[in-house]
């Protein structure tokens, strides 16, 4: 069996369930292709090849038992971010390289109970800020498609071995982007669920108000497994919401195509900086859509200038509360012979964080500062709303919002953009986090380099069994999902 | 009821009026933490009690105790306050190593209790109202060790979490008394409703003191916060030095710097922690890892319904049903537990009309004997069951007020009913009228001049026989009685 990585996940429990091939044959499967390969795109912060074997074991085990679940024995990679028991839990940063956590995240707790295998941790934007996985303290991950180009931020490493094939599928989390720009930027399908759908214990925090984990893989049939995995209220996340969760594979194909009012917010399409090949792949994947029935409306968003600024204080003021822990007391890294506890905190923190966390930092402490917090933390919060009820509005006439869920394609590595330049690139993405909703990524084509275009669909509060399977239902009349990176056709 | 003094009296000290308003900080009686399932116990091992919510591991979210909204909603009820219905968590940020997060948890904007108030009673048989600003839910700090360990400190994170309701004052008192009667004031009622043990030597009940003197009629002057005082005693010497530091400051027309202040009690002084350039902008803004907290109204009232009657009230009704003075209500409502077996007292006496004595033995006597013991109220060897009883002989002249002090004496001791031990110990009164003639009899014969002397009018000498009679009858004649036979006998 040397094309185990090609196989779907149906096609995976297919197989274990059939006994076709062991999990321990697939884990050991994946485990030499991230050992021979890897090396190529940097996804892997930490390889947890003993545990997976001894978790592979264990759900072979489980299934001769006749014990199995639907996924027992599948592997996964999780975002770094994810706290994993026993294991280095860094979030791509100085600060936690020596952190290895006491506790498994609700997310990963879940996949174990569900019996998957966890091959390791992957790398990601510092803390989850960026959109190019360059901020990570153990180096730039590179995008399967152009290994010369980023995978996206600031769940790159999610998307790399997803795209590379070192992985069926990943865990990544979106705070304004951060899945579905690197899906876009990897040809994958990344789902980011309603705010609240998924919990956040255990989630390492950026900006609590718009963290929200989900699911990224090649397909919308394998998001919709792993959602059914991830997604449920957590007593132990207090904004996780107590309503029933949807069986998302069974729901795929829930939602007709046909009839379905897709929304085009005039707005977007006139952006500053939207390339052409993306617009284009994106008009000719509505079009698509309309030929399978759907029916596209203008719609007018009207806040989307507010969108960047909006983002850019509420996110970095929750951050710069959040990352006040890592002060190189009880746990991460801590400068060399500090002189006292001043001295402690500032060189740790100085040391331990890297340029963009510091600048997000120093930005939100701004915001919330004496004489400032009304002028930008409460006035960005009063936005925020006002974005949010543009969509609903929206809402009252579409069933769906398309965007591109970037103005670009994937950019090349050390491109140095500047952090406004690159802040503008997730014009398409933060205001769904702003408002809470759910949206998906689908790879819609190439640009003229070859590298992968994606769509967006941003759906109604708790609609993500809708997204998966509009988007289910183009995967089935079209093949760019099914595309692969040339690396990703390397044998191990 | 509690009544506003139409005019207060003068509190001036050489011409400055005293403007204090007070926080006190309230630990509540919970089991577990407010964001955390970590238990509250005191005194166990250093962060045997912290959990990985209480250490701010990465990833961990806190999770409201539900008690403690109850609790809050307890405390605002007990001082008619207005309860939010939506109150909101904040996120006070400053970095301290007993602080894990970086930040407390507190309330800022939208505090569970608003507006309330509470009335003190004053040495002077007077009552004042005092406005309480808001009461809010927050959680403590852990504890810094700084002696311990050589060139280190250590942190001691089990009570980190802890809940604590923050009580702030108006600025409305005018006195060191009023100060002192305002922190008794809420500390009985803490304990009275059951929301906090109120015990300061543990740190679940410490107050900060905001003091400022002015001359009468002029704006507020600077005031300097008098931190984490933890005693009565503290309480009141840490204000006394203070506005003898400001009179000295402002009498020499010196500026009071707003700053806060550490009391030490060894030294008689308080100094400077840090002034207001230095204090920290704590950036509070709305906690985004908890909802807002929804009270609904059917909470509020099944709280009401399990309100026990408050201090205030129950001081109002000992008056006017037990005939007590208002100070001694004050004294016998300083507990709930106190006031209850009071309660006791008087229906084991007989009932209303036996509440003055009742008080009087309570507060006398009983009290007395439970302070030399040291014990607790619900240590006590005398129940009030058989403390009424014993009453209740003295009301019927079983025995006279003197014997029963006896009788008491023997209670405490032995733990067995007044009735018992007149019976075993022969304490009975002597009302048979002729055993009573027959001392008479021999003590008049005896004292043949004292007779004359009082025939010839001298009053004295008919106390001094009457004092040889009761002597004679051990304590045990009944002294109205003989009077009247006296009377009669000498004619």
């Amino acid at each position: 069996m040397t094309d185990l990585h090609r196989l779907s996940i149906r096609e995976l429990t297919e197989g274990l369930a059939n006994a076709k091939f062991s999990a321990r044959e697939l884990t050991e499967h994946y485990l030499k292709r991230i050992e021979k390969i890897d090396a190529q795109v940097n996804a892997y912060v930490t390889v947890t090849a003993e545990q997976a074997l001894a978790q592979a074991d264990a759900a072979d085990a489980l299934r001769q038992a006749g014990g199995a679940g639907v996924l027992t024995g599948v592997p996964i990679a999780h975002k770094d971010i994810f706290c994993t028991q026993g294991i280095k839990t860094t979030a791509g940063s100085k600060m936690l390289d020596n952190f290895i956590s006491p506790y498994d995240a609700t997310v990963v707790a879940k996949g174990k109970t569900a019996g998957l295998v966890t091959l390791g941790k992957v790398n990601m934007d510092e803390f989850a800020m960026g959109s190019t996985s360059e901020s990570s303290y153990f180096g730039a991950t590179k995008n399967p498609w152009a290994l010369d180009r980023v995978p996206g931020g600031s769940s790159g490493g999610s998307a790399a071995v997803v795209a590379a094939d070192l992985a069926p599928f990943a865990t990544g989390t979106d705070t304004g982007g951060s899945i579905r720009q690197p899906a876009s930027f990897c040809g994958l399908t990344g789902l980011k669920p309603t705010y609240g759908r998924v919990s956040r214990f255990g989630m390492i925090a950026y900006a609590s108000s718009l963290d929200q984990g989900g699911p990224m893989a090649r397909s919308a049939e394998d998001c919709a497994y792993l959602m059914n995995v991830m997604a449920g209220h957590d007593a132990k996340d207090s904004t996780s919401v107590e309503k029933d969760v949807d069986d998302y594979v069974a729901n795929l194909n829930g939602t007709s195509v046909k009839g379905l009012r897709i929304g085009i917010p005039k707005q977007y399409f006139n952006v500053a900086g939207l390339a052409a090949d993306v617009k284009a792949r994106v008009e000719e994947s509505l079009k698509k859509l309309e030929e399978m029935g759907a029916i596209l409306v203008e719609v007018d968003l009207n806040m989307t200038e507010a969108y960047v600024p909006t983002y850019y204080l509420i996110a970095p003021a929750e951050a710069s509360s959040n990352l006040s822990r890592y002060d190189g007391v009880r746990y991460g890294y801590r400068c060399e012979d500090p002189k006292d506890i001043l001295d402690l905190y500032k060189r740790s923190r100085s040391e331990g964080f890297g340029a963009e966390v510091q600048r997000r930092i120093l930005i939100g402490t701004y915001a919330l500062s004496a004489g400032y917090y009304d002028a930008y933390y409460v006035k960005a919060q009063k936005v925020r709303r006002l974005i949010q009820q543009d969509f609903l509005k929206a809402f009252e006439q579409v069933d769906v919002i398309a965007a591109p869920s970037a103005p670009t394609t994937a950019y090349k590595v050390g491109a140095d953009l500047t952090p406004v330049e690159m802040y503008l690139g997730d014009i398409y993405t933060l205001a769904v986090n702003l408002a809470g909703l759910p949206a998906i990524n689908a790879p819609v084509g190439f640009d003229q380099n070859n590298l992968p275009v994606g769509l967006q669909l941003i759906g109604n509060y708790w609609s993500e069994s809708q997204l998966l399977s509009v988007v289910h239902q183009y995967q089935q009349a079209t093949n760019w999902h099914t595309q692969r990176a040339a690396i990703a056709e390397e044998n191990a | 009821m509690a009544k506003n003094n139409a005019k207060p009296k003068s509190n001036l000290i050489d011409g400055w009026e005293v403007v204090i308003g007070i926080e006190i900080h309230t630990q509540l009686a919970t089991n577990s933490k407010i964001f955390s399932g970590s238990s509250t116990e005191f005194g166990n091992d250093p962060n045997t009690q912290a959990s990985l919510v209480d250490l701010a591991m990465p990833g961990v979210l806190p999770v409201l105790n539900k008690e403690v909204v109850d609790l809050a909603i307890r405390f605002g009820l007990g001082i008619d306050a207005y309860i939010d219905q939506a109150s909101v968590f904040a996120r006070k940020n400053y970095f301290y190593p007993d602080s894990p997060k970086g930040y407390q948890i507190s309330q800022m904007d939208n505090p569970i209790v608003g507006l309330g108030h509470i009335d003190i009673q004053l040495e002077d048989g007077t009552t004042k109202r005092i406005g309480v600003t808001r009461a809010h839910l927050e959680e403590d700090a852990g504890k810094s060790i700084h002696d311990q360990f050589e060139g280190m400190s250590g942190i001691d994170l089990n009570r980190a979490g802890t809940p604590l309701l923050e009580i702030v004052s108006e600025p409305d008192m005018r006195s060191v008394e009023e100060a002192v009667a305002y922190i008794k004031a809420i500390h009985t009622l803490v304990r009275w409703l059951g929301i906090s043990d109120g015990n300061m030597a543990e740190g679940s009940f410490r107050a900060d003191c905001n003091v400022s003197l002015r001359r009468p009629g002029q704006p507020f002057g600077t005031r300097c916060e008098l931190k984490n005082l933890n005693s009565f005693r503290f309480i009141e010497q840490a204000i006394n030095v203070e506005i003898e530091r400001q009179m000295e400051i402002l009498e020499w027309d010196g500026t009071i710097d707003q700053e806060t202040r550490l009391f030490d009690p060894v030294k008689m002084e308080t100094r400077s922690m840090r002034s207001k350039e230095e204090a920290n902008d704590y950036r509070y803004f709305p906690d985004p890892d908890l909802l807002p907290v929804v009270i609904p109204n059917e909470q509020i009232e099944a709280i009401k319904a399990t309100m026990p009657e408050l201090p205030a009230a129950r001081r109002a009704r000992f008056v006017a049903d037990f005939g007590v003075t208002e100070y001694d209500a004050h004294v016998l409502t300083l507990t709930r537990e106190m006031s209850e077996f009071y309660e006791d007292v008087v229906k084991a006496a007989g009932g209303a009309a036996q509440g003055k004595i009742a008080a009087n033995w309570v507060m006398g006597e009983f009290s007395g004997a439970l302070n030399k013991a040291g014990l607790e109220l619900a240590d006590s060897p005398v129940t009030a069951e058989k403390l009424g009883g014993m009453i209740s002989r003295i009301v019927d002249n079983t025995i006279s007020g003197k014997i029963a002090k006896q009788v008491f004496g023997f209670m405490w001791e032995e733990g067995k009913t007044a009735d018992d031990i007149i019976a075993e110990k022969g304490l009975k009164q002597e009302t048979d009228t002729g055993a009573i003639e027959a001392i008479i009899k021999d003590v008049l014969a005896a004292n043949e001049k004292m007779v004359e002397e009082y025939k010839s009018g001298k009053e004295k000498a008919f106390n001094g026989l009457v004092g040889q009679v009761m002597k004679a009858s051990k304590g045990k004649a009944n002294p109205a009685q003989v009077n009247e036979l006296m009377k009669k006998l000498i004619g």
